[in-house]
């Protein structure tokens, strides 16, 4: 313990020492460290921010909703769903292979370009949600793919033996363990989905990012920028603290992945 | 002892190549302990699995009571909710508490209320001594405790026919006393049986009837004396013999 905390301590200062002694320490330290900078940046970096959580709000949901029904669809045995198999299939494999920022590009100029000019104008953090959550999905749905597939078939079995149908085993017996089984992959998904909202303002939606990008050219100074790392690197902190605390609560609940 | 609650004619299953039955007749009345006894392979697993459809049959007819519910106009879901069934591993739901577990096809098939069902669940649980572990989840009870679990999950809905397939065969010996002790109860009270067993004392002992499956035929029938006292066919002794041995 306290061997650790010297180590810690020693290893902190000779980095500290490192970085601060650098040929360029003291102009980066003024054009991205600098407090006076930052408080000013707080307010609008801050509102931005609050657009951030917003987004993530809905993204979350609206990842969920649609992952969990495009893995349910991806389960479904018996040749009459081939068809929906095969399209949820080419949904995961197109989204997870494209970069987020194209798919940002597409749903932000390609909507508004299908509804035509009269069309009432969709804000731009509701298309940069809309793509966020098809990107997301792809993966969260592979997720909970591997979940359903990893709950032991004796399960589904001893479900479908008392009567229940597909869909209510699914919901009551499989799905509540597939998703013990992947709470930590999907927490660190959702942590990764976290950063990536800031990506909205590529399309021009004042988050944080792009109120950053405002301010730093106003001053010339890239605080701003840092300002909105450390907000989204404090969003994160807890979201990766709480997965942790309750894979472990789970842990000691009851046997994950035991035999049945 | 008229009044079949189970009548199956003629079954036939495959599995790729495998015949793994080739056409069992079988009639069990209500209130009869039906003990299906052959070697490993013999089909008494895949047997159960047809009479409440979780498989299949290839050819042939299973009526349950007045209804073949072989015709597949039949909605599976209803016919096993008539159906208890206990498996080998207990499977049990490690995410619900045992109560839950207990209850959960009276709230979800048969649409009781939570209040009532539980009602019923936890004077089962406390019949079998495991009131106290309503709230537990099932991980934290002994292998015995858990088949017990699952046999009064299984007979909850009060179902016309419980089905168990080998129940005891992955169980510590000294734990399988308590389960079979429960199903003899059950046997007692009238519930209808059809087992799959290895225990062949068990099944001498509560069976009504004993049949001896070998390679997806019904090799041998008759009440326990007959089939353990004086087996008329040579693989049924050649069976027989190599449990005494």
């Amino acid at each position: 313990m306290l061997i650790g905390l010297v180590s810690t301590l020693v290893f902190a200062a000779l980095l500290w020492v490192t970085v601060v002694n650098t040929p360029g320490w003291a102009r980066v330290q003024q054009t991205f460290f600098s407090p006076e900078a930052a408080w000013e940046a707080l307010p609008r970096v801050w509102d931005g921010f609050l657009l951030n959580l917003r987004v993530l709000f809905f993204a979350v949901v609206g990842v969920l909703v649609v992952s969990v029904i495009i893995a349910g669809i991806r389960t479904l045995r018996g040749p009459v769903f081939f068809p929906l198999r095969a399209l949820a299939a080419g949904y995961t494999d197109l989204f997870r292979g494209m970069p987020l920022i194209i798919t940002l590009y597409l749903v932000g100029y390609g909507i508004p370009g299908l509804l035509g000019s009269s069309a009432p104008r969709i804000p731009l953090e509701v298309l940069g949600t809309v793509a966020l959550i098809l990107t997301y999905s792809a993966y969260v749905s592979e997720v909970f793919r591997a979940g359903i597939e990893a709950v032991h078939p004796s399960q589904r079995l001893a479900a479908r033996a008392l009567g229940l149908s597909h869909g209510a085993s699914l919901r009551l017996v499989v799905m509540p363990q597939a998703v013990r089984k992947v709470t930590p992959a999907l927490m660190n998904d959702f942590v990764a989905m976290q950063k990536d909202v800031g990506l909205i303002s590529v399309l021009g939606a004042v988050d944080a990012v792009r109120a950053a990008q405002i301010e730093t050219s106003h001053a010339f100074n890239y605080t701003p920028y840092v300002l909105a790392g450390l907000l989204f690197v404090l969003l994160a902190l807890p979201m990766i603290r709480f997965t942790d605390w309750y894979t472990a609560r789970l842990r000691a609940r009851e046997q994950i992945g035991g035999i049945v | 002892m008229s009044d079949p609650v189970l009548r199956l004619q003629n079954i036939h299953k495959s599995f790729g190549d495998a015949h793994v039955l080739r056409g069992i007749d079988l009639s069990v009345n209500a209130h009869e302990v039906v003990a299906l006894i052959g070697a490993s392979g013999s089909g008494k697993s895949t047997l159960l699995r047809t009479i409440n459809l979780l498989e299949r049959i290839d050819d042939g007819q299973i009526w349950l009571r007045d209804m073949d519910v072989s015709d597949p106009a039949v909605k599976p879901d209803a016919v096993r909710a008539r159906i208890g069934v206990v498996f080998q591993h207990y499977n049990l739901f490690p995410h619900m508490s045992v109560l839950d577990n207990v209850t959960l096809a009276s709230r979800h098939v048969l649409r009781i209320e939570r209040s009532v069902a539980e009602a019923r669940g936890l004077e089962l649980l406390d019949r079998i001594g495991l009131a106290d572990q309503a709230r537990a989840f099932p991980d934290r009870l002994s292998g015995g405790q858990q088949q017990r679990a699952a046999i009064v999950r299984a007979i909850a809905t009060n179902p016309e026919l419980l089905l168990l397939d080998e129940i005891t065969s992955a169980l510590d010996p000294e734990l399988v006393t308590e389960v079979l002790d429960l199903v003899r109860e059950l046997a007692v009270e009238g519930t209808t049986i059809v087992m799959a067993t290895h225990e062949m004392a068990f099944a001498r002992d509560v069976a009504d009837t004993v049949v001896f499956l070998d390679r997806g035929v019904v090799a041998e029938q008759g009440t326990p004396a007959q089939v353990f006292g004086s087996p008329r066919e040579a693989r049924t002794r050649e069976f027989l013999g190599r449990f005494l041995a």
